[in-house]
């Protein structure tokens, strides 16, 4: 579930962003933690000591509206004591309340054992001794001076406005996730993760009529460094709609457009409701994708512990075991990737100490496999976790979180442009915009930035009030062209939540432009 | 760690802006104890117990504003969160729209937002709490998942300009989805309390468990507009849609539902049925809240919809400075005035239409006019003849919360409830809504 609001820490200088922590004194933490916590009876331990950095430096038109640098630093220590979890975290680093935090998880483990039904069950796991994993970043955001992002962001906002733009709000994030994790398995391990979002909103008014309309930004939150924003000619893809971005975003150029783009929307033909064919974009793809199969295959939700809350699955097991459940066309393969350079999900090893890796969910339009941890490995038969498990903070346990999960290309050659001059009565959608499923996640309603009605092959000028509704398995079976290799881009989410409480999780999702055919639109003006 | 005493904060705080050389300083301090547990598939799954405190230091000089932020109290960290305030504010880019800190201000009397019972809860406390719950499913066969959490904590804030605000609270949030074994029925159930001892989750349970046995072999009926009872707490994931929305500045811009041609407004028009009545009031002894928001204004009773006119609208204390309009904060809470008729009266008075009791996954379609869409969930029934004739598919509807309002039928007695989005507490009346519209269905249960 994507939530609306961003989450963030307390705030820090900058120059405290660029401090690292020696992972020597983090062990030493640790070790007190695990010994604590041995001490109370745990027979499993493992420790995250978490300093989560954020940076934002908010903007509008020609103001700066804030500069904020967040910390959170903090050890949490979960425990198996009498075959029930526990779990205890604090912000308070002296070796006392380390172990003190230590024997309250052990006793909330040991007062929850007698509401359990069976004991945990935990996938083996090797320690892997001292190791560490660093994200492959070209240019740390937290070292770029914030005056260099401020005049980035003032200067699209500056091109937003110039091209007719009324209003236009800009944002940089910037998260670096410094992760230290120890185990009673045997594992120290460092991991020190950065992603970036540059985005925007712009809004132009019609003074005469009062109707507004807005157009965000096309980029995509990533797990680059600041090189993200150096977009090179072979990161642009020229297509009848404007330029898109692949791998880097030029937020410049992309205002510059978006304003003219808004231009056209206002003047757009308000669609009339019915059957179209849908040719996808990745940047509004990613987002179907994330909701229709990153969440249903999760397997907490496939077992009904995210019942009360984000919902259960209609992938079942039986679904599964059947090995010939039908979720899409022969064309759709999707794939779970913790590995994938760049992507958001991207570490060297999970929350729980296991080595990351990838591997087939649909292959081929089957349903396969799911997205599991260590404690459910079991359930699918595994004898080793696949490496899900995540907390958004040291402050939060750790839990099944989604993977990348990326719809694979289609392997003949076909690009954008050919996918419109395929169809007769469709739709292209770019960029992300409303978006909503059920529990189950069989019925979602979509919107995107920019719609363009195709006819006969041929772009036929820009609608707007679009929205389709589908069935989750209609839909993949409805999919009959993927544009190749050469157009796969990834988008994704930095606020994916989950859980209670609540957590967010940031995820990418892969695919290249998308057709699926007579899928439902519907009209959504309205008067108040 | 136990949370600071009113004199504890305040010594605190008067120690940080000793250290003080800007030409105005800010601190705001908040501490919080928490615990919670989670079950699913009739089992405990996730618990866990949190610790945690922070202090924030803004710094001035004219319009440049820098702000920093430590959880280590000793005089060494206090004195350098300090310092660092003041460095960031000297390399900030002035803000035209930066607003001079606020001066002494009346709170008025204290909110009751802090129970003793809650601050008192131990792991035992939630772990019974749930066993109650578990044994009413598991006994009646049927399948649970829920959450249960309690908090406490403190705020304070204090400037250089003389300010100083305390506020103590707790909370409780007990949420129970129950399904039934072969998944057919689904049925939930959601509080929210300032006070532990309230809770009564074997209660709530049994609501839960009831919807979901009740629920099972729904019958598909088409889409289209039709006459919806909603529970207060699908009220409250529509409604506070409304108020997420009703900011000044959004609205005089031109970018909201409440905006007109001309950079006119909507505020002092009829929005909405005359029968709406919306305000916030920090003093309900149903909704406590805090008398003081985080800049420091006080929180008042403020009526936002009078008769289905739209009276006041939130903004930033720049905003109402440069527009000549009251800065009033965004509310700790809303409440809609309630009617005399209990659910099951409402049911009574209704020819054909179809009870909502949960809405999910809402999202705004068009800001233009407020279009929201998501889905009926965990028990969606149709009514006839006064009666609840049998359970009904989910829905996907498209429909404005203004929209809604002005086609109200009939408003039942409110009741604190939450928002299953938000997770914001609410006190609010279930609604019976003529021509809401659902425009797809969903076999989800």
């Amino acid at each position: 579930m994507l939530p609306a609001i961003p989450v963030f820490g307390k705030e820090i200088s900058p120059e405290q962003a660029l401090t690292y922590i020696d992972p020597a004194a983090k062990k030493i933490l640790s070790d007190v933690a695990l010994n604590a916590a041995r001490s109370k009876g745990a027979t499993y331990t493992d420790v995250r000591v978490g300093r989560y950095l954020n940076q934002y430096v908010v903007t509008r038109e020609d103001k700066v509206e804030n500069i904020v640098n967040t910390e959170s630093y903090g050890i949490g220590i979960r425990v198996i004591s009498n075959g029930s979890w526990g779990f205890a975290a604090t912000d308070k680093m002296d070796k006392d309340s380390i172990a003190k935090a230590a024997e309250l998880a052990v006793t909330i483990a040991k007062e929850n054992a007698r509401l359990l039904r069976e004991p945990v069950k935990l996938a083996p796991q090797k320690g892997y001794g001292e190791v560490s994993w660093k994200a492959p970043i070209e240019k740390n955001a937290f070292e770029v001076p914030v005056k260099e992002k401020v005049d980035l962001l003032l200067a699209v906002n500056d091109a937003a406005m110039k091209g007719g733009a009324d209003y236009i709000n800009s944002i940089l994030f910037a998260v670096n996730e410094q992760k230290y994790f120890a185990s009673t398995d045997g594992s120290y391990i460092d991991q020190d993760i950065h992603r970036i979002w540059p985005t925007f909103f712009i809004t132009k008014i019609d003074k005469a009529t009062g109707k507004f309309e807005t157009r965000n930004a096309l980029s995509a939150p990533t797990g680059k460094g600041y090189e993200y924003l150096d977009a090179r000619p072979q990161d642009k893809i020229q297509t009848a709609s404007g330029t898109l971005y692949k791998g880097r975003y030029d937020m410049l150029e992309d205002a510059t457009q978006g304003a003219r783009q808004l231009g056209e929307k206002m003047k757009a033909k308000s669609v009339e409701p019915g059957k179209y064919d849908l040719v996808l974009d990745p940047s509004h793809l990613w987002l179907t994708i994330h909701e229709s199969c990153g969440h249903p295959t999760e397997l907490d939700r496939v077992l009904g512990y995210e019942a009360n809350y984000a919902g259960t699955s209609f992938l079942t097991l039986d679904k599964w075991e059947s090995k010939k459940f039908n979720y899409g066309s022969k064309e759709v393969n999707i794939t779970a990737d913790k590995t994938e350079v760049g992507s958001l999900g991207a570490v060297g090893y999970d929350d729980e100490g296991v080595k990351c890796g990838k591997w087939d969910v649909i292959k081929d339009g089957i349903l396969v496999n799911y997205q599991a941890i260590r404690d459910q490995a079991h359930i699918l038969g595994l004898n080793a976790s696949q490496g899900c498990c995540y907390a958004d903070n040291w402050s939060s346990v750790q839990f099944q979180r989604m993977a990348n999960i990326s719809l694979q290309p289609g392997k003949a050659k076909l690009s954008i442009a050919d996918q419109i001059k395929n169809v007769e009565k469709g739709i292209y959608i770019v960029g992300d915009g409303s978006f909503s499923i059920d529990q189950q996640r069989y019925n979602f309603q979509f919107g995107g930035q920019l719609y363009y009605e195709i006819k006969d092959g041929k772009i036929a000028g820009m609608l707007k009030d679009v929205a389709y509704q589908a069935n989750t398995q209609e839909f993949w079976n409805s999919c009959v062209a993927i544009c190749d290799e050469s157009d796969y881009r990834l988008g994704g989410s930095f606020f994916d939540g989950k859980g209670q409480p609540g957590q967010v999780s940031a995820v990418s999702h892969g695919s290249a432009t998308t057709r699926f055919n007579k899928v439902n639109v519907i009209n959504t003006a309205r008067k108040i | 760690m136990p949370i600071l005493t009113k004199t504890e904060a305040k010594a605190l705080l008067t120690k940080v802006l000793s250290y003080s050389k800007a030409e105005q300083c800010e601190v705001n301090l908040n501490c919080s104890d928490s615990g919670n547990i989670r079950y699913a598939r009739n089992s405990v799954s996730t618990s866990g117990g949190i610790s945690a405190n922070s202090l924030v230091v803004s710094s001035a000089f004219g319009k440049k504003l820098g702000t920093a932020t430590i959880n280590e109290f000793d005089d060494a960290s206090l004195e350098k969160v300090v310092r660092r305030a003041e460095e960031l504010a000297q390399l900030a880019p002035e803000n035209p729209e930066f607003m001079p800190f606020l001066g002494p201000q009346e709170y008025g009397a204290d909110s009751p937002t802090f129970s003793p019972a809650t601050a008192a809860v131990t792991p035992k406390d939630r772990a019974d709490a749930v066993q109650a719950s578990l044994k009413q499913v598991i006994d009646s066969k049927l399948n649970a998942a829920g959450f249960l959490s309690n908090s406490m904590g403190c705020s304070a804030m204090m400037n250089s300009k003389g300010l100083f605000a305390y506020n103590t609270s707790t909370d409780v949030a007990f949420n129970i989805t129950v399904r039934t074994d072969d998944g057919k029925g689904s049925g939930y159930a959601t509080r929210g309390y300032n006070d532990f001892s309230k809770l009564n989750a074997k209660a709530d349970t049994a609501i839960a468990a009831k919807k979901a046995m009740s629920s099972v072999t729904a019958k598909a009926i088409e889409p289209g507009k039709y006459t919806v009872i909603l529970e207060p707490t699908a009220v409250a994931v529509m409604l506070e849609n409304l108020f997420f929305s009703m900011d000044a500045r959004q609205a005089d811009e031109g970018r909201s539902f409440m905006s007109k041609t001309g950079g006119k407004t909507k505020l002092g028009e009829q929005l909405v049925d005359e029968r709406v009545n919306i305000y916030s009031d920090p003093w309900n002894p149903e909704l406590p809240t805090a008398t003081w928001s985080g800049d420091g204004r006080p929180q008042q009773k403020v009526n936002w919809i009078e008769k289905g006119v739209v009276k006041n609208l939130y903004s930033s204390r720049y905003w109402a400075q440069k527009t000549g309009i009251k800065a009033i904060p965004f509310p700790g809470g809303a409440i809609m005035k309630g009617g005399t008729k209990t659910l099951e009266e409402l049911i009574k008075g209704t020819e054909k239409g179809i009870l909502v009791t949960r809405l999910w996954y809402i999202r705004t379609v068009d800001p233009q006019t407020l279009l929201l869409t998501g889905l009926t969930r965990d028990g969606t029934f149709y009514i006839e003849n006064g009666e609840i004739k049998f359970p009904v598919k989910n829905f996907r509807f498209n429909e404005s919360p203004i929209i809604m309002l002005n086609n109200l039928d009939e408003i039942g007695i409110a009741e604190r409830t939450v928002s299953a989005e938000s997770e914001a507490n609410y006190l609010l009346p279930p609604l019976r809504i003529r021509d809401f519209t659902f425009t797809s269905l969903s076999d989800a249960v």
